[in-house]
């Protein structure tokens, strides 16, 4: 886990490199799904606001919604989750990532947890 | 979770890693290592599931027979002794009650076996409509643990622990106090998965110890636990009704596809006058399989749709982990239910192309002969 990246209340993280962000859920989220049988990814060049549904995760269970962390303009969609959607669950913070977006406003990131925050978040929701 | 039912098994799911739910307001596990693992385990070999929250409703009395027959639509009349009859249990409207399993113990000794869910509602449906006949009704669910054994190894293992020979038992019968693991049990050959296999019927103070030893013993088989995540997909794949999804108080059996189950020439049943007028003008909409032609996930509830009108629902809808594609039993408008019918389920407002194919989705497994 990269001490640059931030997470958000619903379980998505974000690192930025530049002004691209790469964007998935975490760890913790993709236990609490279970296997992930397919990814609803959005399309090059969509943007979103921040808070907005970026993309759908969907296991056996259930639907979960996954939504823009930073707001802007999606570079990049994760296709390799087209085949493999269960490397949202082998790798969440990595080979699982979902979409890559051209951010518009980094300042956005301050309304996220740090590592040390989000740790501390799973903690008392687990309480 | 303190205020939720726990089966027998509860610290025993707690200590294989399940993931415990509220199922209806019992603390079950969704799953173990995965649902897709554990499905395939099931296909491929041996699953162990704890049913123990089933309900078990006690009929004896020189009219036992009588009085199911009364009750269900399925024909218990020509039952013989450990022999096992499903059946939809209907209301005078010909929705459903429940569906249940009739198992004749001797002569005028039988168990219903219900729905979880249904048990307090079956118990009293049962109580009140049998008054007239001279038999006595017992709701013994606390009284007893059910563990299902499924899948292709099944057999293999459960032998290991019983000197009972187990293909004397066929499909769709039981034997009572057989010793399993050194316990009295009665066992069945029946199943939720479309896979051999068998329920066991136990005393709680039983359950833990021939749980442990069917997972010690069959180890070598590859058998896992299983959780209700799993039991849902595998049935779902060879079609069979769920309770509350392909069944209800407004869908009846003809309408869910069961009418095999409805027997018609029986004298007497509650509704089978709604049952034989529906059968009599025609059905008007019925449960249909649905293949999802793109990629996607059908999901209870989705409306069925054509030309832009809705002509259904998804009763249950899923990713069927052995055909590796999404599936759904949707209840449909009667002109929409040939076979290759090309209809849209809307999927977070999108329309996605779904074909009506034939159902059960996978081939039963079943040992019959």
């Amino acid at each position: 886990m990269s001490s640059k990246m931030r997470f958000t209340s619903d379980h998505e993280w974000v690192e930025l490199e530049g002004n691209i962000a790469t964007i998935g859920i975490t760890e913790h989220a993709a236990e609490e799904l279970g296997d992930v049988i397919y990814v609803e990814l959005p399309a090059v060049g969509d943007t979103f606001a921040q808070g907005d549904n970026l993309a759908v995760a969907e296991s056996v269970k259930a639907a979960a919604d996954i939504f823009a962390p930073i707001g802007g303009t999606v570079t990049e969609v994760n296709d390799a989750l087209e085949d493999e959607p269960g490397l949202v669950n082998e790798d969440p913070m990595g080979n699982g990532w979902i979409v890559r977006i051209d951010v518009d406003d980094v300042t956005e990131l301050d309304d996220l947890m740090d590592e040390e925050e989000y740790e501390e978040y799973l903690k008392e929701e687990e309480q | 979770m303190s205020e939720l039912r726990k089966t027998p098994l509860f610290e025993a799911h707690e200590s294989l890693g399940g993931k415990i739910i509220d199922f209806g307001g019992w603390a079950l596990p969704v799953q173990y290592s995965g649902i897709l693992d554990e499905h395939r385990a099931v296909r491929e070999r041996a699953g162990l599931f704890d049913v123990s929250h089933m309900g078990e409703i006690h009929i004896k009395g020189p009219q036992a027979q009588a009085a199911i027959d009364h009750l269900v639509t399925n024909d218990c009349s020509k039952a013989k002794i450990h022999q096992l009859v499903y059946s939809p249990m209907c209301y005078p409207d010909g929705g459903v009650v429940d569906d249940i399993l009739v198992y004749k113990l001797c002569e005028d000794d039988y168990w219903l076996v219900v729905n979880a869910a249904n048990t307090d509602k079956d118990f009293d449906w049962v109580k009140r409509n049998v008054s007239g006949y001279d038999v006595t009704v017992e709701n013994i669910s606390p009284q007893v643990a059910q563990i299902a054994i499924q899948g292709p190894a099944a057999q293999r293992i459960l032998q290991k622990t019983t000197p009972c020979d187990l293909s004397s038992i066929k499909f769709f019968w039981c034997l009572p106090d057989v010793e399993i693991a050194g316990r009295k049990a009665l066992v069945s050959r029946t199943g939720y998965t479309g896979e051999d296999g068998f329920e066991i019927y136990c005393r709680p103070e039983d359950a833990r110890h021939i749980w442990d030893t069917l997972l010690a013993e069959g180890k070598d088989e590859g058998i896992v636990p299983a959780g209700l995540g799993a039991r849902d997909t595998l049935r779902f794949e060879v079609a069979l009704p769920l309770y509350g999804h392909e069944l209800s108080p407004e869908i009846t059996p003809l309408e869910a596809g069961l009418g095999f189950f409805v027997k018609l020439k029986k004298p007497d049943f509650i509704g089978k006058d709604a049952l034989a007028a529906q059968k009599e003008k025609g059905l008007t909409r019925k449960i249909v399989g649905l293949e999802l032609m793109g990629r996607g996930v059908p999901r209870e509830g989705y409306a069925v749709m054509s030309d832009g009108k809705q002509v259904g629902y998804l009763t249950s809808g899923a990713f069927s982990p052995t055909m590796n594609k999404g599936l759904a039993l949707a209840l449909v408008t009667m002109e929409f239910t040939e076979i290759g019918t090309e209809l849209d389920i809307d999927i977070r407002g999108k329309a996605c192309p779904v074909k009506v194919v034939k159902t059960p989705f996978y081939q039963k497994s079943y040992r019959k002969e």
